[in-house]
């Protein structure tokens, strides 16, 4: 197959074996080459890829989504947020003006939280690692699962009707914007090409000077353990024969919000040494979908109830997910 | 004439101060009076009915929101 990344192979290859002398099959050798070869690979993905989404994302704003959503019944509202979750931005900063603005046009309370798990579980900076890391298969079953779960949990919390549990305020805030008119929509609609460059290209390098360290320093350690680190020790501990791997990364991953940029190039070492895909795809949703920050803010509309049926949902389906992986890939051949 | 009352919408994004930096850049170069405040409570924001942060308010009327404009982007909102 083509590999689009093979100039960085053959230029970090170059490297560690002409210009360092060592061999690829050293321990030093070998780290280095891990390094040299995903610090560029990652980076340019991570340009490339944050322009592209950020300049596309200008064509997708909320309101449109919004206006797609209106009204949808379930399982079709919740296929339709689901799969418009993976192309539209998403800050947890913004969650809660979403979430009052999406109840607030009628949008179900199950479709709209269906948007609030595939918006950012699906968002540039683990697809782009994922990818760069994991390669393009691995990124694509990774949406295809967050989709996936992003219905199943919204259509189950539509079904359970938990309007109850949502904070009052909400709805009286319904009742009192249904009358007003919606002239604030038609603000995006005149952007230009050069405006949402712009907005494509500050988004490149916001999201570039926040995580390139993280990226650097991951995969630094990332090539320590590709180098060091015995493929028997990996096994033992992240192994597909360890059963509590998967929960223990759901775990792991909640607080990391911020470093998954750190963490998954460690976890590109971890796989080539044994661990299971399952349980590397579980630790990412983890860390996307239930982070910690957005918990705490979505407290503001959601009663406690509510706030620990969503995150139980999300949850279990993670680690189902990390299982159901895990045991597709040990009765068939690898993905990657 | 009193002061424009600028109110910049978000919560504490990156974007957020960015668009509030950019502001006062634009209030200084016009040399008007004006008075920046930045509003994060995430309720307030959903009230004036925005979905997506940052967004930006000229005398209590948003004017752009979901993006950062540029000063002369604000320059040309804030011009009567």
């Amino acid at each position: 197959m083509f590999d689009p990344f093979y100039p960085f192979d053959w230029l970090a290859t170059q490297i560690v074996t002409k210009i360092l002398g060592l061999s690829l099959k050293s321990h030093l050798g070998s780290s280095l080459h891990f390094f040299l070869y995903d610090v560029p690979k990652v980076l340019t993905l991570v340009v490339v890829i944050s322009f592209a989404v950020g300049t596309m994302q200008s064509f997708l704003q909320p309101e449109k989504v919004r206006h797609l959503l209106e009204g949808k019944r379930t399982l079709f509202g919740n296929i339709l947020a689901a799969t418009v979750g993976i192309f539209t931005p998403f800050c947890s900063c913004s969650a809660v003006p979403l979430f009052i603005g999406f109840l607030e046009a009628g949008v179900p309370l199950g479709v709209t939280f269906s948007y609030l798990i595939a918006a950012p579980m699906v968002n540039e900076v683990a697809v782009v690692l994922l990818w760069g890391l994991f390669g393009f298969k691995v990124t694509l079953i990774y949406i295809g699962f967050g989709v996936a779960l992003a219905i199943i949990a919204g259509y189950i919390i539509g079904m359970m009707k938990l309007e109850k549990w949502v904070e009052s305020f909400v709805w009286q805030l319904q009742q009192a914007h249904r009358h007003e008119g919606r002239e604030l929509d038609d603000l995006d609609s005149n952007l230009t090409w050069k405006q949402r460059w712009e907005q494509g290209r500050y988004q490149a390098s916001e999201i570039f000077h926040s995580v390139w360290m993280y990226v650097v320093a991951g995969i630094a350690i990332g090539a320590g353990i590709h180098g060091y680190v015995p493929t028997d020790f990996i096994t033992t501990w992240a192994g597909a024969s360890n059963p509590l791997a998967v929960p223990l990364a759901v775990v792991l991953g909640v607080p990391l919000y911020a470093n998954i940029a750190g963490v998954l190039p460690i976890t590109e070492a971890l796989v080539n040494k044994g661990m299971p895909l399952g349980t590397v795809l579980s630790f990412t949703m983890a860390v996307t979908a239930l982070s910690l920050p957005e918990m705490v803010i979505l407290r503001k509309v959601l009663r406690p109830q509510l706030l620990v049926i969503f995150i139980s949902l999300v949850t279990v389906g993670i680690i189902a997910i990390g299982y159901l992986f895990n045991l597709l890939l040990a009765t068939s051949p690898p993905v990657s | 004439m009193s002061a424009i009352k600028i109110e910049i919408l978000g919560s504490g994004c990156k974007k957020c101060h960015q668009l509030e930096a950019n502001a006062r850049t634009a209030v200084s170069t016009l040399g008007i009076e004006a008075e920046v405040a930045h509003i994060t409570d995430s309720i307030e924001i959903a009230k004036r009915g925005i979905l997506s942060t940052p967004a930006l308010a000229v005398n209590g009327k948003v004017v752009s929101k979901g993006k950062l404009i540029s000063p002369a982007e604000i320059e040309q909102l804030l011009a009567p």
